[in-house]
């Protein structure tokens, strides 16, 4: 069975809470209302002919500029060889989706790794904890406006530039070096290039040279 | 928020908890395990992950398309191939290229080659977990092999990106072909060789025949795929039932569990269908090296792609399962969402439900037998 | 096939170098086994006397020294049995790595000395300088004092364990039930150490360990029980004499039962050593390094010295009961009684003799060993239910089986002699051709693998 041929009997089964399949250019997709997304999944699963069997993937989208978090439901079926991808549009402001655990045990990790990062509830869900990040991580990285909080328990999360200490450690070194061996004065007709000027010092990891004298 | 709340272990019915990790010899990268046990019976073991998070789909987001690509190899450092073709074949699709047929056909070399080095690293930790360590260093010693082959053609070890978004980056060098074949002359005996060092071997048969049992019904509801998905008697391989690149072109039979030491579905059916399947990689790469097409080696693709609004996923069959990356476009150069679906993620979930009743050494075979791999569940 | 080219010593080093390393590598098991000959037979009571009378010139029953003498010999006999078990422990300790490096083709310790022999010295000299690191929550004396109750438990056993025809520091009339006695006494070092360390991963490798050797304790006794009944004595010495410098006069040939109890025997002492397939107590990829968990240094070293002696434990108690010890073939209690003379002190045949004894049950024992070494690094590890149905449903009833077999066997064997002789004839041929049947497949094995080359030049 196609794609178009399983969206036409979902939304002959759940009428105008399916939305109308999107442009086949790419893989298509169908927006289903987000109360209906648990009883969509397990007719999909029920229904013979269609039997989804395999949730392959769950994952979610963020589009601050329309507002709401995507929930996609990448959907397979391992008797019939088809597939069809369902999504969920939730608000921004508070996401909640009753979770399709219920229905294929994969969702459980896949909805805490959703709501681990992108903030998205799943009401119903058994297990609903953090996954990835430390249970009292703040925010949601994967939301587009997320903002890094600065450090995790005086764990910062920037640091200065070793480089930079190590440079100052090595400019202290060749000036106490300078000053115990004095380099001899320039000879008269000191070509430019030859003489290094007070400024410039060399390399830091190479420790200068003695003059020789 | 919900947490953890660790039930209080009670004092007077000898319960322990333990945690199993995240430094712990057999825990194949850093993972954790909540393990409550009462005495060598396990009630439970939780997994906690995330230590080798390091937010690769985040990091998906801020670079460009092409960018990504040595970024996919941190994914699964046993099998960077799969990650690099996984998200190549993703962004091909969203950029409606064709790869050349000799691109598809070392993009197929060099990721069976590859598979075959995660397998032998996957039974080889299997064998030492178990207790026996003398396998391990042979599995190391082919997979060294496979190590150079891939260097000579990529100049990496491990984390090779070697493919590119419409094709691969380096043509075969000279005498490559040769080399490989006389590796897979050598390493078809040394699957026979496997067999008599350890596939064989009572104890080890005992330790996994009708171990943690993942039924069919169990492992297609929990989302397994790959090896643990044909351990338990699901005959499907993307390769061969929703073929992609060359795979079309090659004969190769998927070998899926049979209960070959007690149950279909235990930790001996994940174990030996990896053992099978790296002599049937050994076949495929063959009859690659023999096909192999002459032409480009990459399709003409910008230097910064922007390819059109809209999204794509590609599946493909990697060593720990299928690998499927999931390209959301806005028509920038930069990708606006990219999710990668692994196997190890999947594989991680049925742990908890599968270890109650299993004893603690049976959880480090069901672990490995799982090839659970830190860096894929982590991203 | 393969060319052998030994690339050692390298070109440059210095002579003197290569001669020192190469002298310690013969003189360290020449002295050891001198050691043994030399001064044990001399600590024995007779010898003592005999020595006090004419060297000292005291009569040893009135002399007051007398006394001082013996708890002096004692002290000399823990020296001696303690450097033997140090230095055979830290030898085998080089030769199971070798051994484990050239079954995973690598290499192994080949740095320190002459094919890295001195390794072992350098692990120790090491462990020595480490930190004796106790964990802060730990029970600091019962976790200082463990590995002393198993270096003590270990040490114990070699007080009754013959390697030579007068090579025994106490010849004791029940020597082997003393044996299986101490050897327990490891066990109350575990479950301290276990319990102490206040280490999960400790305490779930001491219970295993304990539950482990307190059960394969009563399939090794009952198959000590065989020889025992053949013998008609529980004295090591009394054992060996028992048997016959010829294989067919071992224990092992002369009743079938006897050859499975030396299986139970074997196996039950691999379980009791924590060595694979049993090495659950220390299952690296279960309990991390179990009991031994939150040691270091020189504590941690302890543990592993007793690991190590107890192999030539396992290998000895194996070859006293069933090969045939020390026996040299075609030399009789006679022989011996000529060789010595007539004097206080034995002659220098005698002595000599005493080295070749030593030689007949080094070769034996470190057979035995190994066979140990081989099943370690080729077997994996069986699990803890596995472990007990083993010992319970499997040794046990054979183990009494073997016992009871033997009881008829005995009387039967004293109605009709020629059964001994007829077992013992088909037993080793059946030896022979399972021999026979191993060799060829290793070379089978070999063969295949002929096109790679066993390069030995970084030996």
């Amino acid at each position: 069975m196609t794609t178009i041929e399983i969206h036409q009997k979902l939304q002959e089964a759940f009428g105008d809470a399916v939305g109308p399949l999107s442009e086949p250019k790419m893989d298509a997709f169908a927006v289903v209302k987000g109360d209906r997304i648990v009883e969509a999944c397990a007719w999909l699963k029920k229904t013979s002919g269609i039997e989804i069997d395999f949730l392959q993937d769950l994952t979610a989208v963020d589009w601050p500029k329309r507002n709401v978090i995507e929930v996609v439901y990448h959907l397979f079926s391992f008797p019939h060889r088809h597939g069809i991808v369902l999504k969920v549009e939730v608000d921004r402001a508070a996401p909640v989706v009753h979770t399709v655990e219920g229905v294929w045990k994969a969702a459980n990790w896949l909805e805490r790794e959703v709501y681990d990062l992108f903030g998205v509830t799943f009401t119903g869900h058994p297990d609903l904890r953090r996954v990835m990040l430390p249970d009292d991580w703040v925010g949601h990285p994967l939301l587009k406006d997320y903002q890094e909080a600065g450090g995790f328990h005086g764990i910062p999360n920037l640091r200065e530039n070793p480089l930079v200490e190590l440079r100052r450690l090595d400019l202290v070194r060749i000036a106490e070096h300078l000053k115990a061996n004095p380099p001899p004065p320039p000879p008269p007709p000191a070509p430019p290039a030859a003489a290094p000027a007070a400024g410039t010092p060399p390399a830091p990891s190479t420790p200068p040279a003695a003059p020789k004298a | 928020m919900s947490k953890l709340v660790l039930r209080r272990v009670d004092r007077n019915n000898e319960e322990m908890l333990i945690n199993f990790g995240p430094q712990h010899p057999s825990t194949h990268g850093v993972l954790n395990f909540l393990v409550e046990t009462d005495g060598e019976v396990m009630r439970k073991a939780i997994p906690d992950i995330g230590y080798l998070h390091r937010s690769l789909e985040k990091i998906g987001e801020m670079v460009g398309y092409p960018g990504y690509m040595p970024y996919t190899d941190r994914i699964d450092y046993l099998a960077a191939m799969f990650a690099n073709e996984g998200y190549a074949v993703a962004v091909e699709k969203l950029l409606k290229i064709v790869v050349p047929p000799r691109a598809q056909y070392l993009r197929a070399i060099s990721c069976e080659l590859n598979r075959i080095a995660s397998h032998l690293v996957s039974v080889g930790t299997m064998a030492t977990d178990i207790g026996a360590v003398t396998p391990l260093v042979y599995a190391l010693r082919e997979r060294e092999l496979i190590n150079d082959l891939l260097e000579a053609l990529c100049g990496a070890r491990l984390t090779y990106n070697y493919h590119r978004i419409g094709g691969v980056a380096f043509d075969m060098p000279a005498g490559w072909q040769e080399k490989v074949i006389a590796y897979l002359d050598r390493f078809d005996s040394s699957v026979q060789e496997w067999d008599r060092l350890i596939s064989t071997n009572e104890i080890y048969r005992k330790r996994l025949g009708g171990v943690a049992v993942i039924t069919r019904e169990q492992a297609i509801d929990y989302g397994l795929s790959g090896p643990n998905l044909r351990g338990s008697g699901v005959d499907w391989d993307l390769r061969r039932d929703a073929p992609y690149g060359a795979y079309p072109d090659f004969k190769f039979d998927v070998p899926v569990g049979r209960g070959w030491a007690g149950t279909v579905g235990d930790c001996y059916d994940r174990y030996y269908v990896r053992v099978l399947e790296m002599a049937q990689s050994s076949r495929i790469v063959r009859q690659a090296l023999e096909k192999m097409p002459e032409g480009e080696l990459t399709a003409k693709v910008s230097r910064k792609p922007k390819p059109e609004a809209g999204e794509a996923q590609s599946r493909i069959e990697s060593a720990r399962g299928e690998m499927a990356y999931y390209v959301v476009s806005d028509g920038t150069e930069r990708p606006y969402r990219l999710r990668a679906r692994t196997g190890s993620y999947m594989a991680m979930g049925i742990i908890e439900d599968i270890s109650p009743g299993l004893m603690v050494a049976d959880l480090v075979a069901l672990i490995a037998s799982l090839d659970v791999v830190a860096p894929e569940t982590d991203r | 096939m393969s060319q052998f080219s030994f690339a050692f010593p390298k070109p440059g080093t210095k002579k003197l170098l290569v001669g020192a390393s190469l002298a310690a590598v013969i003189a360290i098991p020449a002295l050891l086994s001198s050691l043994l000959v030399f001064v044990v037979p001399l600590i024995q009571k007779p010898m003592m006397d005999a020595l006090i009378r004419e060297k000292l010139g005291h009569e040893p029953a009135t002399w007051g020294g007398t006394q001082w003498i013996y708890a002096l010999a004692l002290f000399l006999a823990g020296v001696v049995m303690f450097t033997f078990a140090a230095i055979a422990g830290g030898i085998f300790s080089w030769y199971e790595r070798r051994v484990a490096a050239r079954m995973q083709s690598r290499i192994g310790p080949n740095r320190v000395g002459a094919g890295g022999f001195l390794q072992w010295i350098a692990d120790a000299v090491k462990l020595l300088f480490k930190e004796d690191l106790v964990p802060g929550e730990a029970d600091a004396l019962i976790f200082r004092a463990a590995p002393y109750f198993v270096v003590a438990g270990m040490t114990l056993v070699l007080v009754a364990l013959p390697a030579g025809q007068a090579i025994v520091v106490a010849d004791l009339d029940v020597g082997i039930f003393y044996i299986l006695a101490v050897t327990a006494f490891i066990v109350v070092g575990i479950i301290l150490s276990g319990w102490s360390s206040n280490s999960k991963w400790s305490l779930f490798g001491a219970v295993r360990a304990t539950a482990q050797i307190i059960s394969y304790e009563i399939p090794a006794g009952l198959a000590i029980m065989v020889p025992v009944l053949m013998a008609g004595t529980l004295s090591t010495q009394g054992l060996i004499q028992a048997q016959g410098g010829w294989p067919w006069e071992w224990f092992f040939f002369r009743n079938p039962a006897a050859a499975v109890a030396f299986f139970i025997l074997f196996i039950s002492q691999l379980a009791e050593g924590n060595r694979t397939p049993f090495d659950l107590a220390e299952a690296e990829s279960e309990l991390v390094a179990g009991y031994f968990s939150e040691y270091s240094g020189f504590r941690f070293a302890l543990y592993f010295l007793v690991e190590w002696a107890n192999l030539w434990i396992i290998g000895a108690v194996a070859s006293t009961l069933f090969l045939g010890g020390w026996q040299i073939p075609g030399v009789t209690t006679q022989t011996w009684a000529a060789v010595r003379g007539s004097g206080a002190f034995p002659a220098w045949g005698w002595w000599a003799l005493q080295f070749v004894s030593l030689g007949v049950f080094a070769v034996k024992t470190l057979f035995l060993v190994n066979v140990v070494i081989w099943i370690r690094w080729t077997l994996p590890r069986i699990r803890i239910d596995q472990m007990m149905t083993l010992c319970w449903k499997y040794l046990v009833p054979a183990g009494f089986a073997a016992m009871l077999f033997t009881l008829l066997w005995q009387m039967v064997a004293l109605w009709v002699p020629m059964v001994e002789r007829v077992t013992a004839l088909a037993v080793l041929l059946a030896t022979i051709w399972v021999t026979w049947r191993f060799l060829v497949q290793t070379r089978k094995n070999v063969s295949l693998i002929a096109h790679e080359r066993v390069d030995l030049s970084n030996w």
